[in-house]
Formats: structure tokens, sequence, C-alpha cells
């Protein structure tokens, strides 16, 4: 029987990698069964099973959406490490433009800690000469 | 001359701080295995989406996407990966020395620069130095979270999208080996297509699923978000790499000052015991 080469990785781990004679998986139009020598394919992956059946053997890894690739050889799978929303995308974005607004409105608020910390040696450098000085004397 | 008393207060505060920097010596070594491990875990997917990238840049698609478009630059962003804690020598102040040398020869070009910063060291330099900062993530920990840089990478493509910028750069740290880092600024956008293959250039298309407008946006931006993680990911491997040789160069220079200070211990100590013998020496004639 002739099987496809199938990858499912995702940016944090490689999940699995194999042959498979057929692969199910949930794309963002619909189920998709995928089998060897498919036409090449590009698209979604919704939250779901990937299953990869290799002869009587089936393997299930689920997927929180990604991408899947096809070509007439190999699959594929990117998988994403959490759900992705475009408005979820958004907040995280809005929160990374805030940090930066912060940093920028503490910059006279607050000193900052190598300039405090230069401070400090100073200062203390000048008690030592200070004291260095009241024992000469 | 000092007396023995000072000279035994300073080796004994040496020592500790000796103690001190052995230990972290031996903590960044056993994180250093862990960050790499981590590195390589990542690869996987880099690799996948790269190769996945490198076949639409073969298929003859009628849409092309922005961020392969070369833009006349008038604006560039700089992503600036760095640790978020010190004591690794010289690992974040060279590659801020190579952000700022290439920003300034694109300020030649009258390219301004802005600055999405990763780490809190980048954030810290950024500030006293000054600079437009446009977007800071901070704190992700020994093991970060691909989504946790999700936010920093939207907001520059963003900037892209509405043409505020028009060329962005990675800046972040190569792991070469334990001994060697290497800055390295790299350009994330136009993206640069892949060399085409003569043997392959057959016609054929992907069938996209919904649309390919839509698909490849959310591809090339998950690729630039790998190639942004997976630079967050050495970097972290860099910093207890730096971090490792600069714990061991300090316990190294604190065994030096001890056996110096020891010297000096015994050097005093004999001075004060010749003097004494000769005051009783010198005493006993007198009688």
């Amino acid at each position: 029987m002739s099987t496809i080469k199938i990858n499912i990785v995702s940016s944090s781990e490689e999940i699995y990698s194999g042959e498979a004679t057929m692969i199910f998986a949930t794309g963002t139009l619909g189920e998709l069964g995928i089998a060897p020598g498919h036409t090449p394919l590009l698209t979604g992956l919704a939250p779901g099973p990937v299953r990869v059946q290799n002869g009587s053997d089936e393997e299930a890894f689920f997927c929180s959406g990604g991408f899947l690739e096809v070509q007439p050889d190999l699959v594929t799978v990117l998988s994403d490490t959490a759900e992705r929303a475009d408005s979820l995308d958004e907040s995280e974005a809005i929160k990374a433009k805030e940090i930066a607004e912060q940093e920028l409105a503490n910059k006279d608020a607050t000193l900052d800690y190598a300039k405090a910390s230069a401070q400090l040696a100073e200062a203390v450098a000048r008690l030592k000469t200070i004291q260095k000085l009241r024992k000469k004397q | 001359m000092a007396n023995t008393k000072e000279v035994r207060k300073q080796i004994a505060s040496i020592k500790s701080t000796q103690k001190i920097t052995s230990a972290m010596e031996m903590v960044a070594a056993s994180k250093m295995k862990k960050t790499q491990d981590s590195m390589l875990e990542g690869r996987p997917y880099s690799l996948k989406i790269k190769d996945v990238i490198s076949h639409i840049a073969l298929a003859n698609s009628e849409y092309r996407h922005p961020f392969y478009e070369e833009r006349t630059p008038k604006k560039a962003c700089f992503i600036v990966v760095s640790s978020d804690k010190g004591l690794c020598g010289g690992l974040n102040i060279n590659l801020f020395k190579h952000v700022i040398a290439k920003s300034a020869e694109l300020n030649e070009q009258n390219i301004s620069s802005c600055f999405a910063l990763i780490g809190t060291k980048a954030s810290g330099f950024f500030k006293s130095v000054g600079g437009e900062v446009v977007a800071v993530a901070e704190k992700l920990g020994d093991k970060p979270n691909p989504d946790d840089l999700i936010g920093l990478t939207k907001v520059v493509l963003d900037m892209h999208k509405i043409s505020e910028i028009d060329q962005a750069y990675l800046c972040s740290n190569t792991f070469v080996n334990t001994m060697t880092q290497q800055p390295n600024v790299e350009q994330l956008i136009p993206l640069k297509p892949e060399e085409q293959d003569e043997s392959s250039s057959l016609q054929w298309d992907y069938i996209y699923e919904p649309e390919a407008k839509e698909l490849l946006d959310g591809l090339l931006t998950r690729y630039i978000e790998s190639l942004v993680y997976q630079a967050v990911v050495e970097n972290n491997a860099c910093e207890q790499a730096a971090k490792m040789i600069a714990m061991k160069n300090a316990t190294d220079n604190a065994g030096d000052l001890i056996k110096e200070l020891e010297l000096l211990y015994n050097n005093v100590r004999q001075a004060a015991i010749t003097q004494e013998l000769s005051e009783i020496v010198g005493g006993a004639a007198a009688v």
C-alpha cells in the first residue's frame, strides 16, 4: 500500500513524524481526508483532532489550530501552541504597546536601577573618604 | 603596613564572593543544557515552515504578499532580543552596539529607526539611550512561551501593514558554541524570496482553502513569529553560556586575589613576629 510522509510540528516541539496511508484533519472549511498522491493543498486548521492512519494503526493528535500543507508525497501540519483569534492577538499587541509606554512614562517618575546603583556607589565612596579624613585628624 | 586582622577580613569576604560566583557558574551550566534543548526542540517547526514557505514561493500564486514587496524604505523597525538578567559579560552590550551601528548606517540613507524590545536589558538600555520604542516584551523566563511574543510581533507587522515602517530587522545573538556568541542583525521584512530551483519550474499552484490572501497572511505571520521565537530561545542559550563563562572568570579572579592576599597576610604576620623577636632580643641586651 502506498504511503505519504507526515510531519506534525508545533513551535515548541516536534509532535509526530512518520508514514501514513490516510490522514484526517479538520480544516477551517470542513473535514479533510488526505490519501497519498493528493493534489497540492494549503488550508487553515480548525481546533480539532488530526488522525494519522497507517494500515490498521491509528494515532490521533489534538491540534489547536494552525496550517496544513499537502504535497503529493508529503503532508506538513504546522500546529499552533494556543488558540488564536484576531481579537486575542489584538489584546496581546495592545499589552506589548502598553508596556513600552509605561517604560517611557517611568523615565522621569522613578530613577532607573542602574542610575540609582551608581549614585549609591558614589555616596558610599564619599562616606569612606570622610571617615578616613576623620581618622587622620 | 596593613594589620593581619584587616587582611584576614578581606580574604574572608572575597572567599564568600567566590562561593557565590562559583554557585552561579554551576547554575548557568545546568540551565545552559536546558536552554540548548529548547533551542533544538523549536527547530523542526522553523525548518518545516521554511519548507512550506519555499514551496509557496515556487507555486505560481497570483497573490503576492506585501512582506515580499521592496518599498523605498523610509523607516525601519529593529526587533532587539536581549536577556532579562545581567552578569553575562558583554553579551547584551555587544548586540546593542551592532544595532546602534546599523541604525546609524540607515540614518545616513535617511531611514529612521524605531525599536521593539524583548528582554529587560534592552528596554533599560534604549530607555537611557533614547529612541522610539513601539513595543516591549519582558520577563519571558528561561522557557519562553511562543504566545508571549505574539503581541510584540503583531505590533511590528501591523506597522508594516499600514506602511508606517518599510523594513524590519531581527537583532539577536546566535549560538556558535559555548565560548562564542555572535551578535547578528538580520533582515526580516522584506522577506528574501528563496532561490528558484530550475528543475521544479513546473506550472502548478495550491488549492487554497479558504483564500490565498488569508492563508498566506496567516502563514507568513506565523513564519515571522517562529523566527522571532527561535531568536529568543537561541538568545537564552547564549545568555546562559555567556553567564557561565563570566562567572567562571570571576571565580578564577577571586582565586587569584585570595592567593595574593594570603601572601600579603603571611608577610604581615612574619614581619610582626620578626619585630617582636628583635624587640625581645633588644630588651634582653639592655638588661
